[in-house]
């Protein structure tokens, strides 16, 4: 049960927005964690030569990164009753520096059952420079 | 080369079982990067009203990636290349939190393939219930095969 009360919510709310590092081992043990080995997620050769501009990360670690944002915001990750995303734009992971992505949060909507909608928004690069990597991302959280 | 669309209204119910066990909801969570105590911590499930520890929201996915050497994916028959594979969209509804202890069941269904400009969408969507027979969730995930659209092929 979250702490987090539905009556002190308002459409609007920020969740704090969060900066998360992404580098190739992470990438790896996200894969030996998931099940997934599909070789564009730590393979460079293979990745360029099917026309990614490098290894990319998981859209599920994208997502489960992003998701972070609901949860630590709602305290009980069991609160989430739905959490859809749209994968718009890879996530390249260079080898040596790796990539940075920010994830924010806004309270878009109050539903019935002391429920609330969470849109998020997530990017890679910085300032003008930045660019969507999720679309359409929201989580639906039940709140006390 | 296309997808093969007789793919599609095709049902996979998994042969066998899901065991959600702790240590692997530890590694998962660590693969995310999550120190959420629910995630690990027993007592704390417990103080929170769970009777285990529970799952990040998305742990699911690894219960697609078990079964997927039997599912619609590794089908030689559909014609995937696994390598022109991105994922295009992700939906998750939770009945209930999963958690630790859980014997999970699951059954997919190719619900749609279709062209989307030079690429195809394919979309699964998997039916997940406990041992007792209770759903307790829906997941589905929709995944672009690159380049593949049949339009491609003919332009080439």
């Amino acid at each position: 049960m979250t702490q987090l009360s539905y009556d002190e919510v308002e459409v609007g709310t920020e969740l704090p927005a969060r900066t998360f590092p992404v580098t190739r081992l992470d990438l790896v043990r996200y894969c030996g964690a998931s099940g997934d080995f599909n070789v564009i997620h730590w393979n460079e050769r293979i990745a360029k030569s099917v026309g990614l501009p490098d290894v990319i990360a998981h859209g599920m670690y994208t997502m489960a990164v992003a998701g972070r944002v609901v949860t630590d915001w709602v305290g009980d990750p069991g609160a989430v009753e739905s959490y859809g995303v749209r994968f718009s734009r890879p996530v390249v992971v260079p080898d040596e520096e790796g990539t940075t992505l920010t994830v924010s949060g806004r309270v878009e909507d109050k539903l019935d059952g002391g429920r609330v909608s969470v849109a998020l928004t997530a990017t890679v690069g910085e300032g003008d420079e930045a660019q969507k990597v999720l679309t359409q991302a929201r989580a639906v959280v039940r709140l006390r | 080369m296309p997808l093969n669309r007789d793919f599609i209204g095709r049902e996979y119910p998994f042969p066998g079982t899901f065991e959600v066990g702790r240590e692997h909801l530890r590694q998962f969570a660590t693969a995310i990067g999550d120190t959420n105590p629910l995630y690990t911590d027993v007592d704390a499930a417990k103080a929170a009203g769970h009777p285990d520890v529970v799952a990040p929201p998305t742990f699911l996915t690894t219960l697609n990636f078990r079964f997927a050497t039997e599912g619609p994916v590794a089908d030689p028959e559909l014609g995937l290349n696994y390598a022109l594979v991105v994922h295009g969209e992700q939906q998750f509804e939770l009945h209930r939190p999963v958690r630790a202890g859980d014997v999970l069941s699951v059954v997919s269904k190719v619900t749609d393939i279709r062209d989307a400009g030079r690429n195809e969408i394919m979309v699964v969507e998997g039916a997940v219930t406990d041992a007792s027979g209770e759903r307790v969730a829906t997941v589905r995930s929709s995944i672009v095969s690159r380049g593949t659209a049949a339009g491609e092929g003919r332009s080439a």
